[in-house]
């Protein structure tokens, strides 16, 4: 597979820096953003910083992910296998976990959004708390995308 | 899958980790601009924790496993031009990381000082030392380098 990317043309280059730049920057958003909400102790400030490190860094790192990966789809044709011809698992994978990541993540941004419109009045913790439990689920689920996109196992 | 498969993927996971170090930093960078009490200064650092795990899984696993398929895999060799750039741009994010740790830990240092002389208010100095432009810089330099490395990694010049 390494000696593959050795030989892969270098018009595949840019979509596949779109594709892992934007999950780089999808996870790190993720990480800042559970890293703020899960050690704010009630502080409204550091909750509002995980919220929009979520909305303002995951969310535009997962639409260039998912542009890239498109794009990087096309190039390497996966998009059009001929019949009887399944894509590999890893892109199965990969594919599902973006996908159904990227709900998640807007489930996560909804119900942290009510969460900080109430943090005003002294409550929205408990659905903080959600948005941080989600935000857990997602760096797991992106972990597992990461090691089966990198390795690409049978 | 082989060992080099493993040691690949683990490679990249730990790029992800350091980069997600650096979205920490210029998260709480951002956040630190306008915090002027020790107390909010203090909260922010238990998140510069976080970072500071990420750049440390993140510096170590990119340079060990790096250098281990670098002479693992067939095909490419440890003085490959490529592989030396991303060498010296990983010292380099590595100085300039150490460098802003160093600029931002003075705010910290500064905020403990004020609990402990019983002055909890707003302080013109921490606020000052928050806002340090040496330590964006720094940060700034360290993104780059990282960026210029995924950069290297993928376009593999001269491979």
């Amino acid at each position: 597979m390494t000696v593959l990317a050795a030989v892969r043309p270098h018009s595949w280059d840019f979509p596949l820096f779109l594709h892992v730049f934007g999950a780089m920057i999808l996870v790190g958003g993720l990480v800042a953003g559970a890293g703020a909400l899960g050690l704010a102790r009630g502080d409204v400030r550091l909750l509002r910083l995980g919220y929009w490190s979520l909305l303002a860094v995951s969310l535009p790192g997962w639409i260039l992910m998912r542009v890239g990966a498109e794009w990087i789809r096309s190039k390497e044709g996966w998009d059009d296998l001929p019949k009887g011809i399944a894509e590999p698992d890893w892109l199965t994978t990969g594919s599902i976990i973006a996908d159904v990541g990227g709900a998640v993540l807007l489930v996560s941004l909804v119900v942290g959004a009510v969460g900080v419109r109430r943090l005003g009045t002294g409550k929205g913790a408990g659905a903080l708390t959600a948005t941080l439990a989600l935000s857990f689920v997602l760096l797991a689920a992106y972990v597992v995308a990461v090691w089966a996109m990198s390795a690409k196992p049978d | 899958m082989t060992v080099d498969d493993w040691a690949l993927a683990l490679h990249v996971l730990s790029a992800f980790a350091l980069v997600s170090a650096i979205v920490v930093f210029w998260v709480l960078i951002v956040a630190a601009r306008r915090t002027d009490t020790p107390e909010a200064r203090i909260r922010i650092e238990s998140v510069v924790g976080v970072g500071n795990a990420a750049f440390g899984i993140g510096s170590v696993g990119t340079i060990l496993l790096g250098i281990w398929l670098a002479f693992s895999v067939g095909g490419y060799e440890i003085w490959n031009g490529w592989i030396v750039a991303a060498l010296v741009l990983w010292a380099f994010a590595m100085w300039t990381g150490g460098r802003t740790g160093a600029a931002f830990g003075r705010g910290a240092t500064k905020a403990r000082e004020l609990l402990d002389a019983g002055k909890p208010g707003p302080d013109g100095e921490l606020l000052a030392l928050n806002r340090t432009s040496q330590g964006t810089v720094m940060h700034a330099l360290t993104t780059i380098a990282v960026l210029l490395i995924l950069i290297d990694m993928i376009w593999k010049p001269g491979a």
